[in-house]
Parts: structure tokens; C-alpha cells; sequence
């Protein structure tokens, strides 16, 4: 294998009733970076049915050139005809660096696409870097237990790709007009070939808790003790307008659905506020937050972890400090109120 | 029928510790357990065969220990198990593991022809979910990931009907047979194992192979050799500046925490004014 012809920087571009995923845009603007670094090419990779017009959107988030399989064959994502459509691409292309979001699909495809190249595959990474000379790429993700991080590498092979979790990169400000060269490819491939269908797909009826919308989440941990412990977290979280997150522990203990859980395991969240209420700040759970606009401690131990990774801290007991909490903001939305209507 | 279950010994980490001043895990603090998507998986085995008969098998790499999360897997009503246990899988990444267990997978089924291979969605230690999608490429047959539900096995026509979890729903997926699922955990409850599985379970020798025992392998793809990702530095990340305390009594921390949160009152001015 001559490393000397694997060049260029890629990202699978995820897309879902006509538009692109926002984890590819964050993927781009990371992308973006390693390619400027190593002074290459970014590159989108877009595969689907009708999808073209997407382009644009590529070249606006960073892109220099976008490969386009559009075939009705691409019309639902199956593993067996995305994964030879970027089989075929990157044979022939060759880039050094190919991201996915970790999400289900960029996580299905991405293991199918490893396997067969072969390459290793770096999981659900939080950190990208490169290396300016050799073009090694750098993809750390949360180690298993430890309060450590991993950076993993791939030395002997390429392409080297990783799956990056969703809201951990920033993408960059679109330029709009902004644009470059397009590729169209088609692969032969015929349906029979296939051997999955996707005979419908249903939109949950159940109203799915999306935390990582939210602006404002207050979350509890442990500390809260118990199941009505709680319920102060979703009155504070009422009080405010906010969405409730919890740590593992608390998911664990089952006073919250999963659905609600911060962290490596859980959602990753970026509101404008933070609330950490009763949680230690393990890293499994920092991971989730970090990047959230203003972060708000509250913990009885002053040593906890949480203070670290807090822009704010209150070291007491919740069940003193958030009624107050609740009282004064109260008081204080009902004097807003006032003015407003005065006003 | 025959299904085989991918099932993998780990540390449970709900229970592991973090020494917080040496940064490191406490691993004796953690019992070693079957891997709880892989119960889940198991799980679906039994409620599939109780429809259509036939065998179920597991599957293990992993030390001699991991006897015991085959032993559990029977517990649930698995009908045998395999370990492969051998120093040239130690090591491994996922892409060594899929192709150690894929050698594995071809061998049982040259004694009984598989029509189904079940995988967790990832295991809770390396926490990848890359090894259910490898080994059905290994095997070239089609993977169906993030499974929800088990629809419809059509034995005559060797299909299945699955649904298959997406961020706002699910799909509706049909595949041929034979074909590799990774299920999450809300596939299934998993229930009380009965009384005869037990004392099975508790009988039970599973079948144990070393390298030597599967047919051609490639010993260069196997274990640390075999594994194209090496894990570099591990380090503490770097954490953001430490937080500024705020201090007095709580009235007067509230107090200062109100002035900091006014600052963001846009944010909240929609729900007071609704
Ligand atoms: C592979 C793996 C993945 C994981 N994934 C996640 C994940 O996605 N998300 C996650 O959150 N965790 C995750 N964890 C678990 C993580 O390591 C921690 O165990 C967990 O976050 C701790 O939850 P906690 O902070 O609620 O509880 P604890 O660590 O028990 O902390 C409770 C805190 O509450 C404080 N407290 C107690 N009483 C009060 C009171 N009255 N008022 C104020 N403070 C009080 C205590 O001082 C303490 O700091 C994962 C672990 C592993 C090994
Ligand atoms: C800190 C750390 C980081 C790592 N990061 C990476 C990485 O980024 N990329 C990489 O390729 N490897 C990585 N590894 C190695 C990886 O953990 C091992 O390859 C492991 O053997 C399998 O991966 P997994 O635990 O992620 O399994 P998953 O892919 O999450 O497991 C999915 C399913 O596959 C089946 N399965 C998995 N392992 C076995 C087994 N031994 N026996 C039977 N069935 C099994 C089970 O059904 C399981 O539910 C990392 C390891 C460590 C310690």
C-alpha cells in the first residue's frame, strides 16, 4: 500500500427527507480543519435518491468537491448499496481520511465499509487531529470506565476513518454562493442484488423526548436520592421552560427514561444553559455537556468533579438552594411580566 | 431454525469505580457479566424459536472465564455454546474480532447450517457496535442493525420481517436469510429463567476451540497483529477552567446565580409572557 496516493479528506453526507443532517455540517467543519492542516481537498460524499440539490449545501459548510451517487436504488438507506457505492468511490479516489456521524446509519455503514477495504475504524470519537506531516489522523474517544481519554491510530492502513459523535464539532458559518466541483458517479447495481427492502417507514407516534433541542436543561444526578428526590429537577426544569436530563445513575435507578440521559452513553446536549444538579461530573457524563453556553453546578462536595467543568458553581444542598431557586425566579418572571405589560 | 447468539463477557461497568486520583478504573470493583444487549439478543432467540422450533447456539471469544456468559445464555435457554479461547485472539479490534468470530460462525455452521446470527447493538465496554456489521460482511450476508422488533420469520421463503429504530420512528425492513441483527435493549424483557434451564445451565461443558480447531484461518488477521487501529496516548482530557464558586449564604448565592441567569432573560422572556 502507498500511502502517497491516498489524499483528501472525506465526509459522508448524512440526508433525510431533503436535507442534510446536522452532524455532517459539524462533520464538515472538522473536516475542513484536517484538510487545511494537511493542505488537501474536503470532499462530500452523497448518496442517495434526488439529492443534487444538496450539493450546495456541501459547498456552503466547507466542502471543495462532492461525489454524487443519485440512483433510485439510493432512495432508503441499506447498508448493502451505500456501502458499494463508497467502496467503489474510494477505490477509485482513494482519500486519506473518511468521517461518519455516529449515528445508526453512519455507524452501520462505516463498520461495513472498514471491514471490507479493510481499515480500522475509530468508534464514536470527540477529538480529530492530524498530523501535518504524515497525515496520521489523531481520533480520540472517552476510554471504557476510565477518566481518561484514548486517541486511536491507524498506522498501516488507508483510508483511516472514525465515527465522530453528533454536536461534539462546530460546523462553520455557511457561506452562502459558496461553491466547487461536482463528481457524479453511478454504480451498476440492481435491486436484485440487494438483499434487504425497506417496505415502509413509520414516523414514531409517540412524542420522542429530543433533550438535544433544547436550550435550557436542567439535570439531575444521584445526589437527588431517590425518585421524589427527584421531581424537584422537573420543577425546576418547569419553572424555567427548560428540558430535563439526568446522569446514567439516574436512568439506571429508573427515576427517568433513558431517553433523558446526558453523556457518553446518552444524548450529547449543547443548550445555551446547563443545570448539573446532585451530579459528580464523571467524564462518561462531561463528554455530554461540555460544550453547553453556561454551565451551572450544583453539589454539596466541593471537591466534586462538576466544579471543574462548570462556568458556575454552588456548593450546598439542592433541596435548599433550588426551592429558593424556583422562588426567586418566579418572583422575578412575574416583575418581567409587569414591566412588559406596563412597558 | 438455527440461530447463533455473538455474546461477549464484560466488566460491568455500571458498578466499576473510578479511583479519582490516579485516574484509573478499579477492575476488581467490577464483576464480569454477559454484556446486557447480548441477554437481550438471547432473549429474541428463544422468543423466534418458540415460534419456529429448531436450535439456538452461542457464540463467545474470550478467555476461559467467559464460560460463564455461555452458561448464562443457556440460563435464558440457549441450547449450546462455543468459546473460542486462544493467546492469538488477545489483542483484537473490532476488525480481528469480527474476522476470529466469523471463522468461528463458518465452522458451526458446517455441523448445522445458521439461517440467523444475533449480536447486541455494542457491547458496554469498547462500546463500538462494529463488530455485528463486520462479521455479516465477513460472511456476506446482509446486516440489519438497531433491530426493535422481530415482525415475521418466513422459514419457507427464507425471509424476515424486522423493524429497525431510527432517531424519529422506525423502518420496516424485509431481508433474506440468511442474515446477521443487532438488537437493542427494548427488543425484549428478559424473563425469569426457568427452573430446568437453570440446572441445565449450571450442567452445562461448552464446546471450546483454539485457533488450531478452526479451518482456515489467516493467523496474520487475528489478535493484535490482525487489528489495524492501536490505541495511542491515552490521556485526562483537558478540562475547561474551573468554575467560579459562588459563596454566602444560599439566599445570596441564588441571589448572584438570579443575576447571572437575568443575563440570559431572552431566553426565558417566551414562557413568561405565554
Ligand atoms: C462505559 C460507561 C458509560 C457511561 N455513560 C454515562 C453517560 O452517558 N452519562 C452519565 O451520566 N454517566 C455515564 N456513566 C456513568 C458515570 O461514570 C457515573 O457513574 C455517573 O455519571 C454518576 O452519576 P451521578 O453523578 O448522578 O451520581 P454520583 O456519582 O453518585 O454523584 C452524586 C453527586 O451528588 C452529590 N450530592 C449528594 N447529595 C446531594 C444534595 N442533597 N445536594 C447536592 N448534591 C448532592 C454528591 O456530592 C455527588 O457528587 C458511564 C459509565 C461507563 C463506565
Ligand atoms: C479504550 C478502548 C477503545 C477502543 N476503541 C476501538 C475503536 O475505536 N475501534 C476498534 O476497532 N476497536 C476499538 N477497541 C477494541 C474493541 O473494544 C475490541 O475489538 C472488542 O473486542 C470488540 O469491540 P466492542 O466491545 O466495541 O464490541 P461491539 O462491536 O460493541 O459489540 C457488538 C456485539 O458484537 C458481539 N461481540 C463483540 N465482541 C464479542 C466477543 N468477544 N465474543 C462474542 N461476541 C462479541 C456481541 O454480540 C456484541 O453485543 C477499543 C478498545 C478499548 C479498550
Amino acid at each position: 500500500m502507498d500511502f502517497q496516493d491516498y489524499k483528501g479528506v472525506w465526509v459522508f453526507i448524512e440526508q433525510k427527507d431533503g436535507a442534510v443532517a446536522s452532524v455532517s455540517l459539524e462533520l464538515l467543519g472538522a473536516g475542513r480543519k484536517l484538510a487545511d492542516k494537511r493542505g488537501v481537498e474536503l470532499a462530500g460524499i452523497l448518496i442517495g435518491e434526488n439529492v443534487k440539490h444538496l450539493t450546495n449545501t456541501v459547498f456552503e459548510y466547507g466542502a471543495d468537491t462532492v461525489y454524487v451517487y443519485d440512483q433510485p436504488i439510493f432512495k432508503h438507506y441499506r447498508t448493502e448499496s451505500y456501502m458499494k457505492a463508497l467502496l467503489e468511490c474510494s477505490d477509485k479516489h482513494k482519500p486519506e481520511i473518511i468521517l461518519f456521524g455516529a449515528t445508526s446509519t453512519g455507524k452501520d455503514l462505516a463498520s461495513a465499509v472498514a471491514t471490507d477495504l479493510p481499515t480500522g475504524l475509530t468508534a464514536d470519537t470527540t477529538e480529530l487531529d492530524v498530523e501535518e506531516e504524515t497525515g496520521l489522523l489523531l481520533a480520540s474517544r472517552p476510554a471504557f470506565g476510565g477518566n481518561i481519554m484514548a486517541t486511536i491510530l491507524c498506522k498501516k492502513y488507508r483510508p483511516q476513518m472514525a465515527t465522530v459523535r453528533s454536536k461534539v464539532m462546530k460546523a462553520l458559518p455557511p457561506q452562502l454562493g459558496r461553491t466547487g466541483k461536482i463528481v457524479e458517479e453511478t454504480i451498476a447495481l440492481k435491486e436484485e442484488d440487494i438483499r434487504t427492502k425497506v417496505l415502509e417507514i413509520v414516523k414514531a407516534t409517540v412524542k420522542k423526548v429530543r433533550i438535544d433541542e433544547a436550550d435550557i436543561i436542567v439535570a439531575g444526578g444521584k445526589g437527588l436520592g431517590s425518585y421524589e428526590g427527584f421531581q424537584l429537577i422537573h420543577q425546576l426544569a418547569e419553572t424555567l421552560g427548560g428540558a430535563v436530563g439526568a446522569s446514567r445513575d439516574v436512568v439506571e435507578a429508573g427515576w427517568i427514561d433513558h431517553a433523558h440521559q446526558v453523556g457518553q452513553t446518552g444524548v450529547t446536549v449543547t443548550p445555551k444553559i446547563y443545570f448539573a444538579i446532585g451530579i459528580s461530573g464523571a467524564i462518561q457524563h462531561i463528554v455530554g455537556m461540555k460544550n453547553s453556553g453556561l454551565i451551572i453546578a450544583i453539589n454539596k462536595d466541593k471537591e466534586a468533579p462538576i466544579f471543574q467543568n462548570c462556568h458556575y458553581g454552588i456548593v450546598g444542598d439542592a433541596f435548599e438552594i433550588v426551592p429558593i431557586l424556583i422562588e426567586q425566579f418566579k418572583q422575578a418572571l412575574s416583575k418581567e411580566k409587569v414591566t412588559n405589560t406596563s412597558g | 431454525m438455527h440461530i447463533v447468539v455473538c455474546v461477549k463477557q464484560v466488566p460491568d461497568t455500571k458498578i466499576i469505580k473510578i479511583n479519582p486520583k490516579t485516574n484509573t478504573l478499579d477492575r476488581r470493583s467490577a464483576p464480569a457479566i454477559l454484556n446486557p444487549y447480548d441477554a437481550h439478543a438471547v432473549q429474541e432467540a428463544v422468543k423466534i424459536k418458540e415460534k419456529t422450533g429448531g436450535t439456538i447456539s452461542v457464540l463467545s471469544m474470550g478467555p476461559p472465564q467467559a464460560t460463564a456468559v455461555i452458561k448464562k445464555s443457556v440460563e435464558i435457554g440457549a441450547d449450546q455454546g462455543y468459546l473460542i479461547s486462544d493467546r492469538a485472539f488477545a489483542g483484537a479490534d473490532t476488525l480481528a474480532t469480527s474476522y476470529a468470530l466469523s471463522k468461528a460462525l463458518e465452522r458451526i455452521s458446517k455441523e448445522l447450517p445458521i439461517d440467523m446470527i444475533i449480536c447486541g447493538k455494542h457491547a458496554i465496554d469498547g462500546d463500538t457496535g462494529q463488530v455485528g456489521p463486520g462479521i455479516a460482511r465477513r460472511l456476506d450476508i446482509p446486516p440489519v442493525t438497531n433491530v426493535i422488533e422481530v415482525t415475521e420469520v418466513n422459514e419457507r421463503e427464507k425471509t424476515v420481517l424486522i423493524q429497525r429504530k431510527l432517531t424519529n420512528g422506525y423502518e420496516l425492513v424485509q431481508s433474506e436469510m440468511p442474515c446477521l441483527l443487532t438488537v437493542e435493549k427494548e427488543i425484549n424483557d428478559i424473563k425469569y429463567s426457568p427452573m430446568p434451564n437453570m440446572i441445565s445451565a449450571a450442567r452445562y461443558e461448552p464446546i471450546i476451540w483454539a485457533v488450531d480447531d478452526l479451518e482456515n484461518v489467516d493467523r496474520s488477521q487475528l489478535g493484535l497483529k490482525g487489528s489495524p487501529t492501536v490505541v495511542g496516548k491515552m490521556f485526562t482530557p483537558p478540562r475547561p477552567e474551573g468554575g467560579k464558586k459562588l459563596d454566602g449564604s444560599a439566599d445570596e448565592q441564588v441571589g448572584q446565580l438570579m443575576d447571572i441567569l437575568m443575563e440570559k432573560k431572552d431566553l426565558f422572556t417566551l414562557q413568561s409572557t405565554k
